[in-house]
């Protein structure tokens, strides 16, 4: 991957203030204060609704709310979209919403082909990712035919060919078994870039994450270490 | 799903699979109005055209009964208006209808099943196709996979809960329609997120080849034949 200038920008995200209102009149966000540092991994948990996936839909303007958002250095704005679009890899919940393209080696370089590459040089980077993501047998499958966890890998490589900055994970161990999360979790942890991961699994946050953030009703109810947070919002099985 | 297997298919190495999109476009286009201006007592015409779709199909290698079970999807629709016609006495125009429709529905078949979907839209888009056309066709075409996905799942879950009925199907449907908004509204937020600019980058088109021009040349020759001798 050629670009990560971690040691250049010490801080990835900040966001101040940040409110967000569905046009039904749910008030998703409620003046969320957030911060990421390069190569930092945070967790976020809350419960469903608690304006999780609202919030990092916001990270590279797919909502917009009110509220000062800056990604790498860069205050979100129209003008500045493209480029945080490029900096921010978000891996969605649900992989089929994320694989559309007919084969594989196609969704995967749907992105590339977006950041203006040569469709030559788009392929080759879909090929570098999905051997990194050990998806290279199935380069010309149909996306719709791979099992839950080739589909969140190949969801992961079309995100890793952009060669972000920021990774956002909402979910990624949803629908998945045990070794197949396994095997995702140690894929993640080698990857380099700064991540915010969406989950309810506590163990997974313990794994990749050194900061928990819990969302409570569009607000940040506290923050802290992993297991500090999980401890006092009671947030484990048993 | 039918649209995997067209997908399958036009990813094949057959002379067909091979020939330019912009010649195979062009001669579904001299194929079409040929058959379209065809009048109905020239019987021996449409034998003629079917003939020609038959030949291509073969030489694509591409399953005939499999090809014609997916051509006559389409017949339906005419049919209404076929037999109108057929009731109104004219049976020779209501079997035109109907020949028209099947063999026009064939060839189409025929261009989507031996040139893949970025192939066949970058030749629209080398020929100034409205651009809007152009990104219709590609989201329907995307769409198609996330919304026979979404009705297969729930025609299981509403299976495992009774039997089918027309009222069962007609609440399907509803709820299809919604879901598929929601589904749709998804797959949208995820290619802004990759970068998508609202539109698809078009696959480079190989130099057009004099080996196209002779397909494209026989395939106005073949047509015209048809339309003018017999």
């Amino acid at each position: 991957m050629p670009r990560h200038p971690h040691t250049a920008v010490s801080r990835a995200i900040h966001i101040q203030g940040l409110r967000y209102r569905y046009p039904d009149g749910t008030q998703a966000l409620n003046g969320i204060d957030f911060h990421l540092d390069s190569g930092e991994s945070v967790a976020l948990f809350g419960a469903n609704g608690s304006g999780k996936t609202t919030f990092v839909l916001h990270l590279n303007g797919l909502l917009r709310g009110e509220g000062s958002i800056e990604i790498c250095g860069l205050p979100l704005a129209d003008e500045t979209l493209e480029q945080i679009r490029s900096k921010v890899g978000v891996v969605f919940q649900d992989s089929d919403e994320q694989l559309f393209m007919p084969t594989v080696l196609e969704d995967v370089a749907f992105g590339p082909l977006n950041l203006g590459l040569s469709p030559e040089d788009a392929q080759t980077r879909a090929r570098t990712v999905l051997k990194r993501v050990g998806m290279t047998h199935a380069l010309e499958r149909a996306p719709y035919h791979l099992s839950a966890g080739e589909k969140k890998r190949v969801a992961i490589a079309g995100v890793l060919a952009m060669d972000p900055e920021i990774l956002v994970l909402d979910e990624p161990t949803t629908f998945l078994d045990p070794p197949t999360r396994r095997d995702l979790l140690a894929l993640l942890r080698s990857l380099p870039q700064a991540k915010v991961v969406v989950t309810h699994d506590a163990n997974l946050a313990r794994a990749l994450a050194t900061r928990a953030v819990f969302f409570d009703h569009g607000q940040i109810a506290g923050e802290g270490d992993v297991m500090e947070v999980i401890q006092r919002f009671h947030w484990e099985y048993s | 799903m039918h649209h995997l297997v067209i997908d399958r298919w036009s990813r094949g190495t057959s002379p067909l699979h091979q020939c330019d999109p912009r010649a195979k476009l062009a001669a579904l286009l001299v194929f079409l109005i040929a058959l379209s201006t065809t009048l109905p007592p020239a019987q021996g015409a449409f034998a003629a055209y079917a003939i020609l779709l038959l030949l291509a199909a073969k030489l694509a290698h591409l399953p005939i009964r499999g090809l014609a079970g997916r051509a006559a999807l389409v017949l339906p629709f005419t049919a209404t208006f076929a037999l109108l016609t057929w009731w109104s006495g004219d049976s020779l125009r209501a079997l035109a209808l109907i020949e028209k429709s099947f063999l026009s529905g064939l060839a189409a078949l025929l261009l989507v099943s031996t040139t893949p979907l970025t192939g066949w839209t970058a030749a629209l888009e080398s020929w100034h196709a409205p651009r809007m056309l152009i990104l219709v066709i590609q989201f329907v075409y995307r769409y198609l996979f996330v919304i026979a996905e979404q009705a297969q799942r729930m025609r299981w879950a509403a299976l495992c809960r009774g039997r089918g009925s027309f009222r069962l199907a007609a609440g399907l449907v509803g709820v299809l329609f919604a879901r598929s908004w929601q589904r749709a509204d998804g797959v949208y937020h995820s290619m802004l997120a990759r970068g998508f600019r609202g539109r698809f980058v078009p696959s480079p088109l190989a130099p057009f080849h004099a080996i196209d021009a002779l397909f494209l040349f026989a395939c106005l020759a073949g047509c015209l034949a048809i339309r003018i001798l017999l």
